[in-house]
Formats: structure tokens, C-alpha cells, sequence
């Protein structure tokens, strides 16, 4: 095996250095009845050669990858600069570890810390903790860490969440004794209803929202979170589309007191859903609550400044069943990935970006509205993404878009929901060209029955 | 300004916000090719950001580049030397597994599109499910978890949902204690709270295995739900009883979790399903060699029994002849763990790792992984204190209880072994051995390499006699010393500010 | 050798306790302290909490460890040391003095008898020790 530095030579004097003659001698302290007695079944090793060709053939497979798309629903295509991917390969950041030893893991706690400034920068936040799985796992903690600030057990949420999030909270919190409920959207606005916002009482935790939300609309985060204020409940607001956060006021300005985010639009591929990287962000009041790492500004001796991981006495390592989450492994290389991504792009590069998505969006939106048969069922304002009422069930729709024309033009809303079976939603991001919307916009009118 | 004053080679590096100047651009795209919209008529100004982004850097690429490539020269890692942190399998990370995971028939693909257009990644993630189940002797795998912890979590939720179903929920709302030996790293007891368990510690033997009368006693009391057991445990042993441990958890109506952080030690050779484990964790990113990327992305897969299938995470992928499909229909399924279907690119790149070895490769591993470990152990037992007598598997731990009637401790050793060039191992894990240094190599290091590791061990325990001083102020070869963690968790600087509003503050 | 003034009262698990009236202000010893190393927080109760005794009343943070702290008699916790929140190094600097963390009002003054006098407490804590 290439990838083992020992000869079998030198493995034979290294055995006989320790005592031992022949390699089984080294499991002697395994009982012989559970001793594997004979090989794994899995194939012989391959070759480079023969593993690409393997790899590339399974790829290959994967007719979707290569086709213009408008899929988005908390994962989106975008532009990422080349350097991204050239940086994070550096076997300095690739093959490091955990920065458990500050002195010689500078350039990754340096990192860190600028994504948690950048995390509070966007999400207009005061503190903001290394990284979490995902958004959705991101979203799940601050349900849980909102019910340790409030030791309230109930939590009010959006229907207009991602439904996969959603999902995710209701498994992480199963056994916390918290109940959530969730709130009907305005079918008007596609909004968070208002009028089901009555729900919130004095025993609310948290109020979560998401914006834009899953149908793509830009709720009122102020008004909910002077709602959620008054019974003295948290807002947690969740965005799953990151380069929102170029154009649309923080949710920290608007009062929010978690944020969470689903990092992927910056800089990481779609991968089939991961690794990407959940952002976290809260109130500095809250710093002793927050889940996950933190990486804090350190100096020694001569007064040089580091960077350490702090306030860890939070975490399961010291704090074992009391910790503020069980997470230990993050994202660090997704989260160093983000960190390029948003430094690259700038602050006038995420602004532009943000700009381009939401005016492409209009551009199709406004597009596909004058076709005969068409509409888009909700009236509030959007960013990058919008749900299309389509003449015939949207999952045939889109499977015809598929082969004969060779789109993937959105996601049908019938995979999550019932009673939404013509409704799909489409993404457009600055990846999709007015040659790309047209070619959508032309394939949707000629499925018009 | 020069202001270098350091030895490293490299030049000071500041924060990207202080290096960043007004007007510069590190990006270009193309131009808009729609007709703009005012952009008043598609969102109005009080849902816009109206602080225009300050405080975001404004850099060039070139700035971008040398920034991180400085940086990046004050970490260690993997591919500059001996990474032998126990417990946490720093092994060598492929090139070729990156390539792989690249391809853009996997990088480019969006986790929505329909399964028929997503054949390929479908059969990745299958093939991996049944290489991990050979590999761990257990039926049922799901490769949603995201690390080690988050399979832990998946895992004792599956404990409670099984018992639930079992013995109905009355008479399993009396089974809420978990067993959790008190060697064991923190996220079990911390993901056996998730699961509403309540945690009870497993006191481990002199020798440095679990105490069976304790276990006994505490499995008598009938209301165990299970035992969460890492093996080879965290001090490098085999349970060697660990059919008996199995029989008396199940013989008290429990399950037993294997913690799979140290299966470097095990495949090929052994397998948690023949040993009685119920269900284990594994963690892609220690044994099957997924880039640890400084903290993550991990990938945590959850294997477990026949019996327990039916309660992972939803979806499954499931295959129908040639065609591989997500299976939804999963009712006794304790629910979703993360969206989408994991960290799917961890999952290509520990299936080429796999098949890169192939079935003799995987255990010809195991076996330098071991060896190695036991020639540390035999390299350093005249010089440190090695607590326990039972042979080491992949991991050996000793103490600094010689070294400390001098005033030299774990820390400062760990901190001096930074000056020989090498990566510390890890320190004061597991809590329950006073002044632990657990040391792991993987099968990655060859002899030499070895052999400098004893050699620097051995010169730091003469230094330890000899001159003390010289160890308790290491390292005295980094950019910068030893910081103050103190001080920083007093007054945590969490985030950088402008100088104006850090001084307003 | 860890200072033990001789006019306080101790627990076995490290606070000192010192009598005002009804009042008693508590604290974590010099040996605890020192055992705990450099405290980075504190958490502390509010005014208006009641305890029972040996009842945990918070916890003292080092870089990495964690100690609940525990009320060695009864009573209502009528201040607290607000400044250790930004101070904690207080605990270090000057455990009986500036350090101290609470002070409540006692249901029972005579629970003090049960606690060790300064001399019990040092056998205890060389006890300990070996």
C-alpha cells in the first residue's frame, strides 16, 4: 500500500524490536473468537488509473450536474473565485487539525477569527462562534439554545422555514421537552402570517423565521421581532441564502437575536448537499450560551498578539453532559473556504453579486408572469428565488423541462408540500446567463397545454 | 513599514481588515446582461442593508493570496511531519481522494435534482453503506451524520426510538440512564443528553479496562438503556471482555454504543457487529482518511443491527435492480439529522480511500497503525511513566509523573516537543489518567520518522532532569509564545472592530 | 502553604464563610483558588434566591475546568459580588477579601457551628492534599 512508509523489511525488524514475530501477534489481546478470520469483502486495490476511470464513470452518471439550472431551496449555485479552492488545498490548511496547540496553529485560529467577524459583519450581529454542520443543524441548536435563555419550551415557527430544517429541529429536539409549533404563511404575501402570529405567548423561547424564506419572500424581520420582543421571546432568523446578506438589511438591524445561516453560496460546491457550512451568530449577552468553538484574540509574553480557542469550559470536552452543544468536529474547511470566498469578493463584490441575483430573478420573474397560464402566487417582495404557479403539475412540468430541453427548472413544491402540486420554485443566481432565463422562459411556453 | 520582528520566515501578517484599502477589487463578473430594474421597484429601501457593507474588506487578490499563504505557514500539518494526536487518526490525507471528490459530475450537483439525474452519487453513497457494513459487521448504515458527534447523537436516539417501540413507552420512560464509562471522550455524555438520557459513569480498573462488577451493579438496577463504549477504549486498550460487557447490557435490557473514533486499530482485523455491538459511529475523517481541514468537515456514519434499521435517519438509499432510489417511507425512523443527505463529498473521498487500499490494503494498515504504536510504547517506556501493562493497540498513553518532580508537565513536554519539529500529542485526555499524553502515529509515519519522535521524547525527558527551565518555556521556536488563555477568556475579543469603535467600546 | 485566616468558617468543599449579624458573606478559599488556577468567570445567583445548604449557587471558571460552588448554610442571597463579572481575577488576587461572592441572609446562624473552624480545615485540606 503507497500510502504506508514501512518496507515490509523494516516492518519485520520493527516486530521483532517490540517482541513479536509475526504481524497477527500484535492483536494477541483481541479474543480469538472475534478475530476476523477471513478477508473483508471488498474488491482488490486499485490503481489511480483504474480508480479515476471508476470515479469518473459513477460521474458521469450524474446527468444533472451538467445541465443549466434553477434549482436553489438551501443550495445555490454561484461563482466562486479560483483561489478559494487553490488556498484551502494548501496542506498548511487541509491536513491541519483542530488549532488545539495555538503556537503552531496560527494561520487557521487567524482564520477563524476573521470568518467571525465577517459572520458578524453580514449578519449584522456582535459575536459569532467557528462554524456548525450546516444551516440546518445550525438552526436546530439555536432552538435548544434558545430555551436555555428563556427556560421557555415552547417554539413558534414559520411554516415558510426550510421544511429540511424543520425537520432537523423537530429530531434534535424530540427528547429536550420542547414543543414546536408552526405558523401558517399569508397565501396573499407568502409571508409568515400575521394574523397566526397571535400564537406567541408568555411562554414562547423563540419565534423562527426564516427570510427570504423558503418560497423566496423578504418578511418583515422588524416587525417580527418587536412581536416576538413583546412576549419576551427571542427571534431566531434563519437564511439559507447567504448572498442575500449583500442586499437586504442584517437581521441584527432588525433586531434579531440568533442568526443562523446556511454558508454554502459562498464559495462552496453543491456537492449533493455537503459539506457546507453553517454560520451562528448572536447577541455578545448570549456569548456563554452559543454552541461550538469560539476562537478569541490572545497575546504572550511579549505582548505579540495570537489567537486561541476561548471560553471552551462551554463545551463537551470540560462540560461533558452540562455542554452547550455535543459538537466537537465543525466545518473549519468550509468555514476557511467561506472566509476566502468573502474576502475575494469584497465588500462591493458581495454587494454586486447580491444585486445581479436579485435583478435576474426579477428579469425571469417578470418574464415568465406574461406567459398565458403562468402566475406567481405571492406579492412580497423577493430576492433570488420565486414560486411559479404553473398550468399542470409542476413535477411533470419540470420532468419534461428535463429531456426535452434539457433544464432543471426548479424544484416542485409537491416534494415537501401537499396541495401545491403546480407550484414550483425557481433560483437565479449571476450563474445564469439571460441566454440561460430565456431558454427557461421559452421551455415553459411550450408546455402550456 | 517594517516591523518584522519575528524568526519566522514569513512577513508579519495582519488581519485582512487592516491590510484592506478603499477601492481595491479582488473579483470581476461579467456585466448584467438583463435590463436593471430600479431597484426601489423590487424591494423597498426598509428591507435593503443600508450600511453599505462597511468594515467588509476591500482587497485585491494578489493581497488575498499572500495573505493565506502567509498565514498558513504558521500551522503544522499532516504533510510537514508526525501528527500523533491519540484518539483523533491524523493519517495521510490523499491528493488523489480530492481529485475525485472534484469531479464536476459530483462537485456540481445540486442535492434536489431528481434521483434518476443523480444515479451515480446515489450508487457512491450506496457502495460506501455496504463497504462500511462489511467493514463493521453491522446490516443497517446511514451516512447522513455530519461528524462523530452528530452519529453519536443519531446513534442513542436510535437506542431510545428501539426501546420505545420494544417495551412501549411507559415502561421505556423508565429506561433513561446511559452508561458511559468515565474514560470516555465528552461528546458521549453531551449527545446522550440530547437523547434525554441521564448519564452515569462506568469506573474503569486499575489495569485500564471497564469495571464489570461496576457495570453489573449498575445494569442490576434495571433501568439502563445502554452503554456507550469506545474499543479500543481511550487508553489504547482492547476491552478484551467485551462479549461479556455485551452480554451484560443486553442481559439487562440495554444496548451497547460503540464509539468508532479508534476503529484505525480494528479494520480488517476485528469487527464491532461479531462482538455484540448494537451500533457504532465511524468518522470518515479519522479512519478513513477525509482531510480533518483544521476542525472539520467531518462525516459520521451510524452502522447498527438488523434489529435497529428500521429507526435511522430518513432517507435511505436503497437499491431496485440497477436502480438505486431514497427511500422515505421509513415510519419508525427517529426523524432527519441534517438536510440533504450528509456531507456526501467526505463520502466519494473515504470511498476511494477504501478502494484504494482494497481488502488487504485496509487491514495491512491496521496492522502499521498498531505497530507503530507499540514501537512508541517500546521506545519510551524507559523514560516515561507508562500507567498501564496491557500491550497498546493503535494508541499508547503515558504520564509526565516522572518528569513532574522536577515542575515539568504534560504541557511543557507537549509545548517542547513543538521545538523537535513535531506536532503534541494529545494532552491531559483521557481525564481519568492524571498528566496524560496519548500518543497515536497512524500507519502514515515510517521509522526514521519514529525513531526522531523517541529521540526527541527521550532528549526532553533528559532536558526534564537537566535543565527544566528549558521545557517549562517552550516553545522557543514559534512565531510567538505561549499566550495568555486566561486573559483572553476574562475579556473575550471574539470578533475585530474599527479602531474608533474598539477604543469607543 | 495556603493562607486560612482563623476568623472564618469553611466547608469541605472549599467556601469560607464569614458572619455579619444574620448575614454571611461567602467565598471560595485560597487553597481552592489556587487549586483551580487562574478564574476566567464566575457565575453567580441573583439577589432574592434561596438556598438550601450545600446547594450548588453557581460556578467558578478556569481555562479549562469547570466548579460548581455550593452554599454551606441555608439562607436568601441578598447581594452579590457584581464585580467579579468583569474581575474575576479577584478570586485569585484576593479570595477573602475582594473575591468574596455573596452575601445571604441565613435562615439558621446556628448551621455555622457545623462547619469547620480554620484549624479543621487545614488538617482537612493536607489531608486532602496527600
Amino acid at each position: 500500500m503507497r500510502y504506508i512508509p514501512n518496507s515490509p523489511a523494516e516492518r519485520e525488524e520493527m516486530l521483532r524490536y517490540v517482541g513479536l514475530e509475526r504481524a497477527e501477534q500484535l492483536f494477541d489481546s483481541l479474543p480469538a473468537d472475534i478475530r476476523l478470520q477471513k478477508p473483508l469483502a471488498v474488491p482488490s486495490a486499485l490503481s489511480e488509473m483504474e480508480l479515476l476511470e471508476k470515479f469518473n464513470r459513477m460521474a458521469s452518471r450524474n446527468t444533472a450536474a451538467t445541465r443549466p439550472s434553477f434549482l436553489g431551496a438551501g443550495a445555490y449555485s454561484h461563482y466562486a473565485p479560483t483561489i478559494v479552492d487553490h488556498l484551502i488545498t494548501r496542506s498548511e490548511f487541509f491536513t491541519a487539525y483542530t488549532p488545539y496547540q495555538p503556537e503552531i496553529s496560527q494561520g487557521t485560529l487567524q482564520a477563524i477569527f476573521e470568518f467571525q467577524t465577517l459572520v458578524c459583519q453580514l449578519t449584522g450581529m456582535e459575536v459569532a462562534n467557528a462554524s456548525m454542520y450546516d444551516g440546518s443543524t445550525a438552526l436546530a441548536e439555536a432552538v435548544l439554545m434558545a430555551e436555555r435563555i428563556t427556560r421557555r419550551k415552547r417554539v413558534i415557527v414559520s411554516s415558510a422555514v426550510h421544511p429540511e430544517y424543520l425537520a432537523v429541529a423537530d429530531t434534535y429536539v424530540q427528547h429536550y421537552g420542547v414543543e414546536i409549533e408552526r405558523l401558517e404563511i399569508d397565501e396573499e404575501t407568502g409571508r409568515t402570517s400575521k394574523e397566526a402570529l397571535k400564537a406567541l405567548d408568555d411562554k414562547t423561547a423563540a419565534l423562527v423565521v426564516q427570510s427570504p424564506n423558503f418560497f423566496g419572500c423578504i418578511e418583515d424581520v422588524a416587525a417580527l421581532a418587536e412581536r416576538a420582543h413583546s412576549v419576551g421571546a427571542l427571534l431566531v432568523v434563519a437564511v439559507t441564502e447567504s448572498a442575500s446578506f449583500g442586499l437586504l438589511r442584517s437581521p441584527g438591524s432588525c433586531g434579531a437575536d440568533i442568526v443562523i445561516a446556511e454558508g454554502q453560496s459562498f464559495g462552496v460546491p453543491l456537492s449533493f448537499g455537503g459539506p457546507y457550512v453553517g454560520l451562528f451568530a448572536t447577541r455578545e449577552k448570549y456569548a456563554r450560551q452559543i454552541p461550538g468553538r469560539l476562537v478569541g484574540e490572545a497575546y504572550d509574553k511579549q505582548g505579540r498578539r495570537g489567537y486561541v480557542l476561548t471560553l471552551a469550559t462551554r463545551e463537551q470536552h470540560i462540560r461533558r453532559e452540562k455542554a452547550t452543544s455535543n459538537i466537537c468536529t465543525n466545518e473549519g474547511l468550509i468555514a476557511l473556504a467561506a472566509t476566502i470566498y468573502m474576502e475575494t469578493m469584497g465588500r462591493r463584490g458581495i454587494e454586486e453579486t447580491a444585486r445581479q441575483c436579485a435583478q435576474k430573478a426579477a428579469y425571469a420573474a417578470r418574464r415568465i408572469s406574461e406567459l398565458k397560464g403562468y402566475s406567481l402566487p405571492f406579492s412580497a417582495p423577493r430576492f433570488n428565488e420565486f414560486v411559479v404557479r404553473a398550468p399542470v403539475k409542476a413535477e411533470e412540468l419540470l420532468s419534461r423541462l428535463a429531456s426535452e430541453r434539457n433544464i432543471t427548472g426548479g424544484l416542485a413544491l409537491s416534494r415537501y408540500y401537499e396541495g401545491r402540486d403546480t407550484d414550483f420554485l425557481v433560483c437565479v443566481t449571476e450563474t445564469n446567463s439571460r441566454a440561460e432565463i430565456d431558454a427557461l422562459v421559452e421551455g415553459l411556453k411550450s408546455q402550456i397545454p | 513599514m517594517i516591523n518584522k520582528v519575528t524568526s519566522h520566515i514569513s512577513q508579519n501578517e495582519h488581519l485582512i481588515f487592516e491590510r484592506s484599502q478603499g477601492g481595491r477589487v479582488g473579483y470581476r463578473l461579467p456585466p448584467l446582461d438583463v435590463d436593471e430594474t430600479p431597484i426601489d421597484e423590487l424591494i423597498p429601501a426598509e428591507l435593503r442593508r443600508d450600511d453599505d457593507l462597511e468594515g467588509v474588506p476591500e482587497v485585491s487578490e494578489v493581497d488575498v493570496v499572500r495573505h493565506f499563504t502567509r498565514i498558513s505557514t504558521w500551522n503544522y500539518s499532516i504533510d510537514l511531519g508526525m501528527y500523533p494526536l491519540g484518539s483523533c487518526t491524523m493519517k495521510y490525507n490523499s491528493r488523489l481522494n480530492e481529485k475525485v471528490a472534484r469531479i464536476p459530475g459530483f462537485a456540481n450537483l445540486h442535492p434536489l435534482v431528481h434521483e434518476t439525474d443523480a444515479q451515480g452519487a446515489l450508487e457512491v453513497i450506496y457502495e460506501l453503506q455496504q463497504y462500511l457494513s462489511e467493514i463493521t459487521g453491522l446490516a443497517g448504515v446511514s451516512l447522513q451524520p455530519a461528524a462523530g458527534a452528530h452519529g453519536e447523537m443519531t446513534g442513542v436516539m436510535m437506542i431510545r426510538a428501539f426501546i420505545d417501540a420494544r417495551d412501549g413507552r411507559e415502561e421505556s420512560a423508565k429506561r433513561r440512564t446511559m452508561l458511559i464509562p468515565d474514560s470516555a471522550h465528552g461528546t458521549n455524555p453531551a449527545s446522550a443528553m440530547l437523547a434525554g438520557f441521564t448519564v452515569k459513569a462506568i469506573r474503569s480498573t486499575a489495569e485500564g479496562f471497564t469495571d464489570l462488577e461496576h457495570l453489573r451493579e449498575l445494569c442490576a438496577k434495571g433501568d439502563v438503556a445502554g452503554f456507550m463504549l469506545t474499543n479500543p477504549n481511550t487508553l489504547g486498550l482492547f476491552e478484551k471482555n467485551i462479549r461479556e460487557i455485551c452480554d451484560i447490557v443486553h442481559g439487562a435490557g440495554g444496548l451497547v454504543y460503540m464509539d468508532g473514533a479508534n476503529m484505525n486499530a480494528l479494520v480488517g482485523v476485528a469487527r464491532p457487529g461479531d462482538m455484540g455491538v448494537d451500533v457504532i459511529h465511524l468518522n470518515l475523517h479519522k479512519t478513513f482518511s477525509t482531510p480533518h481541514g483544521g476542525g472539520g468537515p467531518g462525516s459520521g456514519p451510524c452502522c447498527c443491527t438488523k434489529e435497529l434499521e428500521p429507526f435511522l435517519p430518513v432517507p435511505r438509499v436503497v437499491k431496485d435492480g440497477n436502480v438505486f432510489r431514497f427511500d422515505y417511507d421509513r415510519p419508525q425512523s427517529i426523524g432527519r439529522v441534517k438536510a440533504f443527505y450528509g456531507n456526501f463529498g467526505m463520502m466519494v473521498r473515504a470511498l476511494a480511500y477504501i478502494l484504494t487500499h482494497g481488502a488487504e490494503g485496509l487491514r495491512e494498515a491496521t496492522e502499521a497503525a498498531v505497530l507503530n504504536a507499540r514501537y512508541i510504547a517500546a521506545g519510551l517506556v524507559s523514560d516515561y511513566d507508562k500507567p498501564f501493562e496491557a500491550p497498546p493497540m493503535h494508541e499508547v498513553v503515558f504520564t509526565d509523573k516522572r518528569q513532574s518532580r522536577k515542575g515539568v508537565h504534560t504541557l511543557d513536554i507537549a509545548k517542547r516537543l513543538i521545538d523537535y519539529g513535531f506536532h503534541p500529542m494529545t494532552i491531559y485526555f483521557p481525564l481519568i489518567v492524571q498528566g496524560a499524553m496519548l500518543i497515536e502515529p497512524t500507519e502514515s509515519v515510517g521509522r526514521q520518522e519514529l525513531d526522531q519522535f523517541i529521540e526527541a521524547m527521550r532528549s526532553i525527558a533528559r532536558e526534564a532532569k537537566e535543565n527544566p527551565d528549558l521545557v517549562v518555556g517552550a516553545p522557543h521556536s514559534t512565531r510567538i509564545g505561549r499566550l495568555d488563555e486566561a486573559a483572553a477568556a476574562r475579556r473575550p475579543v471574539l470578533r475585530w472592530k474599527p479602531k474608533e469603535a474598539a477604543s469607543a467600546a | 502553604m495556603a493562607n486560612v485566616p482563623e476568623d472564618l468558617h469553611y466547608s469541605k468543599d472549599h467556601e469560607w464563610l464569614r458572619v455579619e449579624g444574620d448575614v454571611a458573606v461567602i467565598g471560595i478559599t485560597d487553597y481552592a483558588q489556587n487549586s483551580l488556577g487562574d478564574v476566567v468567570y464566575v457565575e453567580l445567583p441573583k439577589p432574592g434566591e434561596k438556598f438550601e445548604a450545600h446547594e450548588s449557587f453557581g460556578s467558578v471558571e478556569s481555562v479549562k475546568a469547570v466548579s460548581e460552588i455550593f452554599t454551606p448554610v441555608s439562607g436568601e442571597v441578598v447581594e452579590v459580588n457584581e464585580s467579579l463579572s468583569d474581575e474575576p481575577e479577584k478570586v485569585n488576587e484576593d479570595p477573602y477579601g475582594a473575591g468574596w461572592m455573596i452575601r445571604m441572609r441565613m435562615n439558621n446562624p446556628g448551621e455555622v457551628d457545623s462547619l469547620l473552624s480554620s484549624v479543621e480545615y487545614e488538617e482537612f485540606t493536607s489531608a486532602e492534599t496527600e
